[in-house]
């Protein structure tokens, strides 16, 4: 494939290389001369020193031709030109942009741009999954003290997702007594409903029981 | 959005004609170019961060025009001028004439400086050798 990359920074830099080694045909567009230096150095010819979103540079560089355009400069709304140029103007079948803001993805999808990567987003995907603990709402405390009303969300990962309310098992003297889905739907727990990611789950349980309970409906259940 | 020489100088013109004005710019010293009676709201951020485009735009302006600098920051606001915050009316502002033409495809309402001056030169220059001509 005719791979044209925009923005020879780091993530530029490394996709290059790692498109090169896979065998496609590789270009790279780059506003500053160094860095275009720098990567001819070490990847060889694959660089145009250029405005990645001038149609002249475009040309050059045989955007009609390209399989694919990945735009990844820091900038959103250079990403944002880049892609839809090559698609107004050079029918590239192919366009993907990195997003720099993550409160851009929205507009970029419905400006027609095919794939966009979030770095900001990917990262806190990957910490949030490392993080130890879900957090486990306590919302009310009845009985005297012994018994709590908690809330739950489910991540997406979690075990209990597609299960039915009834095959879970739950701590002793623990109830769930509300699901609320993820659009803002509030359902009764019959045993029959299926728990969904991102689902809140508004249960009862002894005070000494909340973190085997948390264990149980986030996955993350302590080794016994 | 954008209080350049051309922004600062239409902002306050609309004023002047009775509009309300908002004008946006991301450096608050760039509003020292309006004029001293201009009466409009004057907000500090960035035009393509849609947070605070929304907050700019939260009286529901009946038009948008965007004229900073860059002409990719006036494509993406005045595109999520138009698809994200609805308003009716959007102008862009795009030097470059090839991006201008393209994004017009798109629906843009859109105007190059550089097309024009360099329309409104070539006027002046034929009128002169025309006048030159005619003195023969």
């Amino acid at each position: 494939m005719y791979i044209i990359v925009i923005g020879g920074g780091k993530v530029g830099y490394y996709l290059g290389k790692e498109l090169v080694e896979s065998q496609h045909e590789v270009l790279i567009i780059e506003k500053d001369r160094a860095k275009c230096d720098r990567i001819v150095d070490e990847l060889g010819d694959i660089v145009l020193q250029g405005d990645g979103c001038e149609a002249s540079t475009m040309e050059i560089a045989g955007f009609g031709r390209a399989d694919m355009v990945i735009a990844v400069t820091g900038e959103d709304e250079d990403n944002l030109v880049a892609c839809q140029v090559a698609k107004a103007k050079f029918k590239v079948p192919r366009t993907v942009a990195r997003i720099n803001n993550p409160k851009n993805s929205e507009i970029f999808r419905r400006l027609g741009i095919d794939t966009t990567v979030s770095a900001t987003d990917v990262i806190l995907a990957h910490i949030e999954q490392e993080l130890p603990i879900h957090p486990l709402i306590p919302l009310m405390t009845i009985k005297g003290g012994g018994l709590e009303i908690v809330e739950v969300k489910i991540p997406q990962r979690s075990s209990v997702v597609g299960k039915r309310i009834r095959e879970l098992l739950l701590p002793q003297q623990s109830l769930v007594t509300l699901i609320i889905s993820e659009d803002g739907v509030p359902k009764a727990p019959d045993g029959d409903i299926v728990i969904r990611p991102g689902d809140e789950i508004v249960a009862v349980t002894r005070r000494e029981n909340e973190d085997a309970l948390r264990g149980i409906l986030t996955g993350t259940a302590p080794l016994q | 959005m954008g209080c350049g020489r051309v922004g600062a100088e239409l902002a306050t013109m609309l004023d002047r004609s009775g509009s309300t004005v908002t004008i946006l710019d991301i450096n608050p010293d760039s509003f020292r170019r309006l004029a001293a009676d201009f009466h409009g709201r004057k907000v500090v951020g960035n035009g393509i961060d849609q947070d605070v485009l929304r907050r700019a735009c939260s009286d529901e302006p009946d038009a948008f025009v965007a004229v900073t600098q860059g002409d990719n920051r006036n494509v993406m606001s005045a595109q999520i001028a138009r698809h994200m915050l609805n308003i009716p009316r959007v102008v862009c502002r795009i030097y470059d004439p090839i991006r201008e033409e393209i994004y017009r495809g798109l629906g843009l309402e859109t105007i190059s400086p550089t097309r024009v001056g360099a329309r409104l030169l070539m006027d002046a220059l034929e009128r002169e050798t025309a006048t030159a001509g005619s003195g023969d």
